[in-house]
């Protein structure tokens, strides 16, 4: 665990050093007053939480500090930390001990970092003792097989692919059953970058979805939706459509190393329920992590935070 | 989402229907709905403080048209504002002496490396002998992935194994001097801005080639921190355009608005798909009415 925190306050210090205007000047003041609550509305705003989730918190504040009677800042900061941390359900365990193979199915937009997940998570499982096979399931993408052939090189994971152009559902269906013969515990299916709005590709992933159901019943046991932390309003309709689409089960917050704060991530748990998973922490297998809804609520308030 | 503003306005255009000069309510009134399109939109918080300041000073006392009502004169104020911050596309520089360099930055997972086999098919398509490098040792199969574009818009690819960036970078130059290429297109490894070893590699690049053209590549889908993105890019190289790329999406694309507030770096192209003739040129007037969320309502005002 401590090794654990440590990671997230590595990839946050970089965040730190990014001092550029970044309004920090709401817990320099003591008394809270009408400037106190617009310097809020800019950090949470600028860490994408969105203007509807923004007003919201604010509200919910207000409230706080007459109910409680709060007038200075370092109140007002330490009310505002537990709200935020209130609206993040606690990290669910994930298990897959009842279920072999498991099987689980990795979706996403363009380049919201899906092949590394794939990766990081087979090293994650391989450390903790399960055998992992990865089925390179984007056909499409120029040396996306590759790249995924690359990491199971590197990690000593093995891979199962098609033919460039080959039937992605297919691919999934010969991994499932490769898994099966050689009793295998967890499948990557790693699926080809698309976005939401294009309908065919949604078709292409809804059949990739049940064909998997159909090489093993029950299957996917999880599907999960790795999402750009930069990404900023957009990110809500994603989720919305993917977990139409292939019944999206937990969301992985990719690339929170950066300077943004995945502040969407607020927006996404209050209307759909999803509960974040893991965090994405820089481009090495070991760079992924259990998502701590504290760590990542003391990126958000970074510089104002101890 | 998209509707909500069109919606919005239309409540207000109901309200307002007296002629004469803007008073401060109407302005106001819609300003408020104008700042949380542009929010919604990604457009950075401190950037819609700025426009929204501005549009309604000018709007303010402004005469209403005998066609329009109050609300729409100040729509028709703030989508000329947004058009002329967004400014005119512009063509890439490629001057000076050939072969004449072009080289792509940004964060990981951009599309870098989709642009610029897309470029190098359109720059082969008007005659130019191009020539792609692959500059981009760290993600496994990246170079693997332009080779294949590369391949397929029949332009070849420079790499040699364990150089280093920058070297690569000179080597095929001057592979491409004596070679009678007219342009080159480095392809860059995705970074982040915050990361200062990967960031002085790109300096030493531009040390070594000094590119015609050094483009930002960012995802239209992406929020607030593409200020800052655009800001840590143009500090460490000088930064001569923008494409912004996955437009084929509904995102709103109001980092343009921020980044180009922040850099004035003019937009270049648009990438609208994940196929390689899928680079297209913008029309300001149009990522306005996108960013602002409501087509509809400006043509009815351009009709007006
Ligand atoms: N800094 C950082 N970079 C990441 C992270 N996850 C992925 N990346 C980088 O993001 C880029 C895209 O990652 P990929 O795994 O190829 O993304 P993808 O979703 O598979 O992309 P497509 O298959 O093209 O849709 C690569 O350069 C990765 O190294 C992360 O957590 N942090
Ligand atoms: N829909 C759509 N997809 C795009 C567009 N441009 C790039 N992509 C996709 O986005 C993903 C990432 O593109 P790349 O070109 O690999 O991005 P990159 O910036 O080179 O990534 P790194 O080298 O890992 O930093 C791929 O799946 C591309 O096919 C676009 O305009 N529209
Ligand atoms: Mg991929
Ligand atoms: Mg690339």
């Amino acid at each position: 665990m401590a090794d654990l925190f440590s990671k997230w306050k590595n990839g946050l210090e970089k965040t730190r050093k990014a001092a550029f205007g970044r309004i920090a000047t709401l817990f320099g003041a003591t008394q809270i007053n009408t400037e106190t609550w617009e310097e809020l509305e800019a950090i949470l705003v600028q860490a994408d939480l969105g203007i509807e989730t923004t007003e919201e918190i604010i509200q919910a504040l207000k409230q706080h500090v007459v109910q409680e009677g709060l007038t200075r800042t370092e109140e007002l900061q330490h009310a505002l930390r537990e709200v935020l941390i209130q609206r993040l359900d606690p990290t669910p365990v994930v298990d897959f001990s009842y279920q072999k193979p498991a099987i689980i199915l990795l979706v996403g937009v363009n380049g919201s970092g899906k092949t590394t997940t794939a990766a990081k998570l087979g090293w994650q499982f391989s450390r903790a003792g399960k055998t992992v096979l990865l089925a390179a399931a984007d056909t499409f993408r120029a040396a996306a097989v590759d790249q995924l052939q690359v990491w199971g090189e590197r990690l000593g994971l093995p891979v199962i692919a098609g033919q460039p152009n080959a039937d992605p559902a297919a691919v999934a269906f010969d991994a499932i059953q490769s898994a099966i013969s050689k009793k295998i515990d967890i499948v990557l299916v790693d699926t080809a970058g698309r976005l939401h709005t294009r309908y065919n590709l949604m078709e292409e992933l809804k059949k990739i979805h049940r064909v998997v159901g159909k090489a093993l019943p029950g299957a996917p046991h999880a599907v999960w939706l790795v999402l750009d932390a930069t990404t900023g309003q957009n990110a809500l309709q994603q989720a919305k459509a993917f977990k139409e689409a292939v019944q999206v089960t937990g969301i992985i917050l990719s690339k929170l190393d950066s300077s943004a704060r995945g502040g969407m991530a607020f927006a996404i748990q209050e209307s759909l329920g999803l509960p974040i998973l893991y965090a994405g922490l820089g481009e090495k297998p070991e760079d992924l992590q259990v998502f701590d809804r504290e760590a990542f609520v003391n990126g958000i308030l970074e510089k104002n935070g101890k | 989402m998209f509707e909500t503003l069109t919606q919005r306005l239309e409540q207000i255009f109901t309200n307002l229907r007296r002629r004469g000069k803007l008073t401060e309510q109407d302005v106001d009134a819609v300003m408020r709905e104008v700042r949380l399109a542009l929010l919604e939109a990604d457009v950075h918080y401190s950037v819609v403080k700025d426009f929204v300041s501005r549009v309604r000073e000018r709007a303010v006392g402004a005469e209403v048209s005998r066609a329009l009502n109050p609300a729409q004169q100040v729509i028709k104020i703030v989508h000329e504002e947004l058009i002329k911050t967004l400014g005119e596309p512009q063509w890439l520089n490629l001057t000076g002496p050939k072969p004449r360099a072009l080289m792509l930055v940004g964060l990981q997972g951009s599309g870098k490396t989709t642009a610029a086999a897309k470029l190098a098919r359109l720059l082969r398509s008007q005659g130019e002998r191009v020539l792609l490098v692959a500059a981009d040792p760290y993600r496994p199969a990246a170079v693997k992935q332009l080779q294949t574009l590369g391949e397929k818009v029949g332009v070849p690819v420079y790499y040699e194994e364990k150089v280093a960036p920058p070297l690569l970078c000179a080597k095929a130059y001057e592979h491409a001097q004596k070679g009678g290429y007219s342009v080159i297109i480095m392809d860059t490894a995705g970074r982040s801005q915050l990361d200062d070893a990967l960031m002085a590699e790109l300096k030493a690049i531009t040390d070594k080639v000094s590119p015609a053209d050094i483009l930002l590549v960012v995802d239209s889908m992406i929020g607030q921190e593409a200020l800052h993105v655009a800001q840590g890019f143009r500090q460490a190289v000088n930064l001569t355009g923008l494409i912004m790329t996955k437009m084929d999406g509904d995102s709103r694309g109001g980092a343009a608005i921020s980044i180009r507030s922040v850099t004035g770096v003019p937009i270049k192209f648009l990438g609208t798909g994940e196929g390689i003739d899928a680079l297209e040129v913008y029309d300001p007037s149009r990522l306005a009415s996108r960013i602002l969320g409501m087509g509809d309502v400006i043509g009815l005002i351009e009709k007006a």
